[in-house]
């Protein structure tokens, strides 16, 4: 009880001191040298880590060995490279709709639950979230294959006569990537149902909506932004994927960064490698840069 | 009143409750759909045949003994619980001190390096894994253990600068300037005052750090050497190439890793709150 008491008053000092503080201008603020010295090992790890090896490979491409462009033009001449970024941007694409079909129910459902019910659901997204994409992917090659474990039901109850060929092609790729793109998908539509104010529905209720009209005029339009947020991340997470197509995908399914690991390490084209990975670079900054314009428009990333 | 309440209960039809019947049963098929393909290697790791079957015709503990008696698995793991370690330990302060001074620094461009900071989680990963590699080759890096502490740290710090920083801003700074005015040093303001009160927030990025740092697949599997193989690297060469129940246990032993983790930051942060 003392004890509280004496918290309780030197906190009233300390707010006493620092209003005094405060009067001065540089209140809760450290000084510059201290603030370089404390972001000098970050800058040092970004740098040696990510900004020179990176940067490094982007500027490569543009050598070989003098200046050229020549694997840009390659890359947009070559009809088999056009292809493969329109395949990834498909697949992508395909990947992001089906996360947000099977992601919003997921997430109203978590936003309208409460108690241990919400405990259980959330626990359902977070479980694949915090879990290895290899343990995931290699979880899809054993439902999906010659005889795996969906063979193995359809053939037993003589849906079909012969096992079917689920595995590595195209499909394969967007039932596995949809499932680890998931929580990404579900996570931002959950907070921003969540802020959505409680009155809002009850007032459309007592205007006398019935509750498909609520959820398409209140709730929807309303939890846009999340719905924004969740897919454009899905999509520049699905646009860099090398795990998954490159588990159960097949030579049919090649996207952009399995091209780009093959062209360095098989094919040792480091600047056409380079090449690659600047278009896929830039069409993810475009993104993220639009990602940021989307929650800007509708309230900022405080909204999501 | 009840006597509505009884007769809606009693029309198993009612539109109401058929709606809410079929969104309960769609809710618990996506679920099902979510954590089936996480949690299905568990009981495949326990099956007695040789080749991936489900359900398992009979139960075994062998492919565990299989795990724990081959030289490579253990080394794997034992070389990826060490980059893991050290990571969170490099992660974790460099993160905090960097939370620190993003949030109360007085430097200008303070948004353009929180920016530079968190562009590792939205540069695809394949980027840096091949300019990485592209760095290493040459240097004899690869399979190397500070290579690899390198990566994984530029990787992990932005989970860590993110959580911290969101400790920090529910943190009133006047409690600091308290301290600072009452004759603690700098050093002391920070250990005393500061630290245990965004102490969830820096357990929640270590946590994460590591997580991450255990389970990345992308850039470990190129930076990976002959002489330094992540867990990760050797899972993905050996469901590539032989698709034993040993990888049913690896996969399951990396579940069970990640859900106590996840777990324990979930009763660690409900501690702080409660």
């Amino acid at each position: 009880m003392s004890s509280v008491e004496v918290t309780d008053s030197a906190r009233g000092t300390a707010t006493r001191l620092a209003r005094r503080t405060l009067a001065t201008g540089t209140a809760g603020k450290y000084p510059p040298f201290l603030t370089v010295m404390l972001l000098l090992p970050l800058l040092l790890i970004l740098f040696f880590g990510f900004l020179y090896p990176v940067g490094r490979m982007l500027i490569g491409s543009f050598f070989d060995p003098d200046f050229t462009f020549h694997n840009y033009i390659r890359m947009f001449t070559e009809p088999l490279y056009v292809k493969i970024l329109a395949r990834t941007l498909w697949i992508a694409f395909v990947s992001t709709m089906g996360a947000f079909v099977l992601g919003y129910p997921v997430a109203y459902g978590m936003a309208r639950a409460s108690g241990s019910v919400a405990l259980w659901i959330g626990a359902c997204v977070l479980i694949p979230l915090w879990t290895s994409v290899l343990v995931r992917s290699y979880a899809w090659i054993v439902l999906l294959q010659r005889n795996g474990i969906i063979n193995n039901i359809l053939v037993e109850s003589g849906i079909v006569d012969q096992p079917l060929k689920l595995i590595y092609n195209n499909g394969a790729v967007v039932v596995a990537m949809t499932h680890v793109l998931l929580p990404f998908m579900i996570l931002p539509i959950y907070s921003s149902l969540r802020s959505i104010p409680k009155e809002l529905p009850q007032a459309a209720a007592n205007l006398g909506a019935g509750n498909i009209t609520t959820f398409l005029k209140v709730i929807l339009p309303l939890s846009l932004p999340g719905v924004f947020a969740g897919s454009l991340m899905t999509f520049i997470l699905a646009l860099g994927f090398y795990i998954t197509p490159a588990l159960v995908g097949g030579p049919q399914t090649l996207m952009m960064a399995t091209l780009i690991g093959q062209q360095a390490t098989v094919l040792i084209n480091w600047p056409f490698a380079g090449a690659l990975a600047m278009v896929l670079l830039v069409v993810t900054l475009v993104l993220a840069f639009l990602f940021r314009r989307v929650l800007s428009a509708y309230g900022g990333f405080g909204s999501v | 009143m009840s006597e509505t309440i009884t007769l809606v209960r009693s029309r198993p039809f009612s539109p109401a409750i058929l709606a809410k019947f079929s969104g309960g049963i769609i809710l618990a098929v996506l679920l099902f759909f979510l954590v089936l393909p996480t949690l299905i290697v568990i009981p495949m790791s326990f099956g007695s045949a040789s080749y991936i079957e489900f359900p398992p015709s009979g139960l075994t503990l062998d492919w565990y003994g299989k795990f724990l008696t081959d030289p490579a698995w253990i080394s794997a793991t034992l070389f990826s619980l060490r980059i893991a370690i050290a990571t969170t330990v490099s992660a974790t302060i460099i993160g905090t001190l960097a939370a620190i001074a993003l949030v109360r620094g007085d430097i200008p461009g303070k948004s353009l390096i929180l920016g530079l900071s968190l562009s590792p989680l939205i540069v695809p990963q394949i980027i840096m894994a091949i300019a990485l590699y592209l760095l290493f080759s040459p240097l004899q890096l690869t399979g190397n253990f500070f290579g690899f502490l390198l990566a994984h740290t530029m990787l992990t710090v932005p989970y860590v600068v993110i959580s911290v920083s969101a400790a920090l801003q529910r943190f009133d700074p006047i409690l600091e300037m308290a301290a600072l005015n009452c004759g603690a040093g700098r050093s002391r303001a920070f250990f005393e005052v500061v630290l245990p009160q965004i102490l969830p927030g820096v357990i929640t990025g270590a946590v994460f750090a590591f997580v991450s740092s255990f389970d990345e697949a992308t850039v470990s599997f190129f930076i990976s050497g002959v002489g330094g193989k992540t867990i990760t690297r050797k899972l993905f060469e050996d469901i590539n190439f032989s698709l034993t129940p040993v990888i049913a246990v690896v996969s399951s032993l990396i579940v069970c890793v990640s859900i106590l983790l996840m777990g324990a930051v979930r009763i660690a942060q409900n501690k702080v709150t409660s």
